[in-house]
């Protein structure tokens, strides 16, 4: 991953904040942007443990802090979920854990002992006292939480309401002046109104507090399409700058038609510098913005060739593509990974922007689609991205709805399946995709250099046997 | 209607849509907007708590990713005004001949803020001064609203006496102010100059100043408090100031060896290092031993001349793919004979705006600064560091340290085997 040579050491994120202030919320959109970018992370969310240990939730009556009995539960599913994410920052080699944390900062006896390498805490904490907010976040995620399955709203709302009460009583909020003044942390106040951010350490937590100061709660709509069918794409050539085919065209006129009839307000629209974006979005007929870094990904010297001329003239990186797509690099070209990196700042400003379309490209769309459906590296060469087709993207509760609106305008099929195993011949020495750096040259025989991708040459990986902070 | 043609324009390879057979005056703007409406940004705090670095800083690092800054020191105008600088007493807040001068300079740096951002096309003006009373930020805040400026405040609160003596030793004993003192004179006149403002220092409050957009920086970015960032820039501007530090450290930027590509006077490629090259590559693992720096990060590009370079040293090195060397596309591993020949119009339009110009299929210097900008940051987070790139991500890294502006950035002189050690020092 491009950014994990930037985090040497691992990261435990800790939630902090009073029920319904947003902390599941941050930790699943930070967690899914993290991944996205390169940086393993996972979300421990001690609710689930605690509903894991408790099989059926009563009522707010558990969350007392003189209910002595649920207090010792609360505790061991602490215990638990610190231990899983020890395992997982150690074992499985994950950069960062996001931890759940409601109010109290220590348990008992039990305080959490900020470390000194190799791993780094930051705490995320989120502070509100606008009413409105509070119930808003109640209604949207808490009503259909696993906790109240059959309640109707108004008893969710009361219920919901005396269990923030009850951590109030022993909520210690992060203290910059005094007790907290040497930790590292960012406050998040009234959902992104105001925010304290205190001795940031290094790389990660930078852009972990500049990706909290961007985002928003605000509803919008993100429109997702590519470019109208081009000429290449009728002659099955991949990449180049060509001009829309008159089926394009129908389907320019037609995305005119169909973002009128949304009435969107306020719509931003982007595109890259190509030419079959622009001449889409020009039918518009409205002022559109042009992006270079939503080019679509360069693909070396195959642009502009057929997939069978890749295959006849280039058959081993023709194999090797299929072999590991989201790492493989085009020779003098690049990789779906280059292109996460690439699209980076678009994602950015997406996240600070309202309703926006972006006409792009089927690689770029895919990229972009992953971040917002949160998925994996594995799935994202190969997801479906067909031309003529708008994703309308809305967020609800912790994730994204997607709608799926086809223009009835006609194209060809420009997506390929990942195929079966056993297809390719390539001799078992073979370096992996991976190796591929920026050489021109396509690669036909077995390389000798064995390098592993994630560390540069002569250092050493962090070492899992370190001692790690620790709730011993 | 029918949509518009598009036209390449020759020199940057872009799109763009005809009009009645003339190209359009730009609806579509190239790259993000990052200004919408220009943008003012005050500073605020005591003497000697790193206004001016910041606004220098700041003006530096916004004008080379293109968004065109200007900064005002009306300390500066102070200084044009009245000629000769006698003694803290200026400062004094009942010195009524002090305080109409100084005011009158304000306004003036504010008329030359209202003609760069209204009638100059600047997007950013940095006005510095101490801004210390709600009373003159509220002045100015007006100011910002008649001409339909956004206004961001950036405050500097420090208290620590060691970092106050440092700023003093090393930017005010130099100040023009003081050029007949000696050091002690100097440093007690200006322990009382600060005196002067502390009385009526109002801070930016959480709740009188509720609806403000700005950033509190706290002991040199120990922690900062942020409220109300209205819009992209002022959100890249808070990211920028909470990214750079003061801890004394060196930059070290290089290009790779000689490469056989070089010898042979072909562009771009991936060839590995000459003889000659190779023999850099061990001058240069010799000379950062003898430099004997603390805690260096090497960093190279991902193409295998850097990589070969770095291999020389011993020392672990981290590959950023961004500071590979521009692509020139379809003129990649050509002379420059051969580009003359074979496209000769590509030839002309490079040298009429190097800057600008991009290769047809690959990449111009304004792609570079924008593909560089994270390299940027993260030098600015780091310390020590050794940077073995390219001859084009050379002179974009350096014009960022050294201010250059864009006609000048291209004709940047980076030879091979020279390797160029920058300090901070100063404002600069």
């Amino acid at each position: 991953a491009w950014a994990s040579y930037m985090t040497n050491s691992p990261t435990l994120i800790v939630m902090i904040g009073l029920p319904a202030r947003g902390k599941t919320y941050v930790s699943k959109k930070l967690t899914r942007y993290l991944n996205w970018i390169g940086v393993p992370t996972r979300v421990f969310n001690l609710g689930v443990y605690r509903r894991e240990a408790v099989k059926s939730y009563k009522s707010y009556d558990f969350f007392r802090h003189d209910n002595k009995e649920a207090m010792e539960i609360r505790k061991r599913c602490a215990l638990v979920a610190l231990q899983d994410v020890k395992a997982y920052l150690l074992e499985e080699c994950g950069q960062i854990a996001v931890r759940l944390f409601s109010a109290k900062r220590s348990w008992g006896g039990s305080c959490l002992h900020i470390s000194s390498p190799p791993s780094q805490v930051f705490f995320v904490e989120s502070v509100c006292d606008d009413p409105e907010v509070i119930a808003a976040n109640i209604l949207e995620v808490k009503v259909s939480s696993p906790d109240y399955p059959e309640r109707n709203r108004e008893n969710v709302m009361d219920d919901f309401l005396k269990r923030i009460e009850c951590y109030k009583v022993t909520y210690q909020p992060l203290d910059p002046d005094k007790y907290d003044k040497d930790l590292s942390f960012i406050k998040v106040i009234n959902v992104g109104q105001r925010f304290l951010v205190n001795r940031v350490q290094d790389y990660i937590q930078s852009k972990i507090v500049y990706y909290l100061m961007n985002i928003h709660v605000q509803p919008r709509t993100i429109y997702l399409c590519r470019h109208g069918e081009s000429e290449y794409n009728l002659v099955g050539k991949i990449g180049g700058d060509s001009g829309l085919s008159p089926r394009g065209k129908q389907f320019a006129q037609a995305l005119k038609k169909f973002i009128e009839e949304q009435e969107i307000v306020d719509l931003k629209v982007w595109t890259s510098q190509l030419k079959r974006t622009i001449q889409t979005a020009e039918s518009l007929g409205v002022t559109y913005e042009q992006w270079k870094i939503l080019n679509e990904i360069d693909a070396g010297v195959c642009e502009e060739m057929t997939y069978a001329e890749i295959e006849a003239k280039y058959p081993d990186e023709f194999a090797l593509r299929d072999q590991e797509k989201y790492l493989y690099r085009y020779p003098g070209g690049e990789s779906y990974q280059d292109l996460v990196q690439r699209l980076e700042p678009v994602i950015m400003e997406l996240e600070r922007q309202g309703n926006v379309l972006v006409i792009c490209h089927q690689a770029v769309m895919r990229c972009l689609l992953a971040y917002f459906l949160d998925k994996s590296a594995d799935e994202l060469p190969y997801l479906r991205c067909p031309l003529h087709t708008i994703l309308k993207l809305t967020p609800v509760a912790y994730g994204c709805k997607v709608e799926t609106i086809n223009l009835n305008v006609e194209a060809v099929n420009t997506h390929r399946d990942k195929p079966s195993l056993n297809s390719n011949n390539l001799p078992a020495s073979q370096s992996p995709a991976r190796m591929r750096r920026s050489s021109l040259t396509p690669r036909a025989s077995a390389d000798t250099e064995q390098r592993p991708r994630h560390h540069s040459v002569g250092s050493k990986p962090p070492d899992p046997l370190g001692p790690f902070p620790f709730l011993e | 209607s029918p949509s518009r043609e598009l036209t390449q324009n020759p020199l940057q390879k872009t799109w763009e849509p005809y009009d009645n057979g003339l190209p359009a005056g730009h609806s579509a703007q190239r790259g993000v907007c990052m200004t919408n409406c220009p943008t003012l940004i005050v500073m605020v705090g005591l003497p000697a708590r790193g206004k001016t670095y910041i606004s220098k800083k700041l003006t530096r690092y916004l004008n080379w990713i293109g968004v065109p800054t200007k900064e005002f020191n009306v300390g500066q105008y102070r200084r044009d005004l009245v000629k000769k600088y006698k003694s803290f007493e200026f400062f004094l807040p009942d010195n009524e001949e002090g305080l109409k001068i100084r005011k009158q300079c304000a306004l003036a740096a504010l008329n030359d803020v209202r003609q760069y951002l209204s009638e100059e096309n600047g997007h950013v003006a940095v006005f510095d001064a101490t801004n210390t009373t709600r009373e003159r930020r509220e002045t100015i805040y007006k100011f910002g609203e008649e001409n339909g400026y956004k206004t961001f405040f950036v405050e500097s609160v420090c208290v620590d006496p060691e970092v106050i003596a440092a700023n003093i030793v090393q930017v005010k004993l130099g100040s023009p102010d003081y050029v007949d003192c000696s050091n002690d004179e100097a440093t007690e006149d200006f322990m009382k100059r600060i005196e002067c403002y502390k009385n009526s220092y109002e801070t930016l409050d959480e709740t009188l100043d509720k609806d403000l957009s700005y950033i509190k920086i706290m002991d040199v970015g120990r922690s900062y408090l942020v409220n109300r960032v209205m819009d992209h820039i002022q959100s890249r501007i808070v990211y920028y100031l909470m990214n750079i530090h003061v801890t004394p450290r060196s930059i070290y930027l290089c290009r790779h060896g000689e490469s056989e590509l070089n010898l042979k006077g072909r562009i771009g490629g991936d060839p590995g290092l000459s003889v000659r090259g190779k023999e850099f590559a061990k001058s240069l693992a010799q000379f950062i031993n003898e430099q004997n720096i603390k805690d260096l990060k090497v960093w190279t590009s991902q193409m295998k001349r850097t990589i070969q370079t770095a291999e020389a040293l011993g020392v672990p090195y981290e590959q950023w793919k961004v500071l590979n060397e521009i692509d020139a596309g379809v003129c990649e591993e050509m002379t420059y004979e051969e580009i003359q020949e074979n496209y000769p119009l590509e030839f002309a339009l490079r040298d009429q705006d190097k800057y600008r110009y991009r290769y047809p299929k690959g990449e111009s210097y304004e792609d570079l600064v924008q593909r560089l900008e994270p390299v940027i940051m993260e030098l600015e987070r780091q310390e020590n560091v050794l940077v073995i790139c390219h001859q084009a991500v050379m002179r974009c890294l350096l014009a960022y340290f050294l201010d250059k502006p864009a006609e000048q950035l291209p004709y940047l002189k980076c030879p091979l085997h020279t390797v160029l050690k920058l300090t901070p020092v100063a404002y600069g």
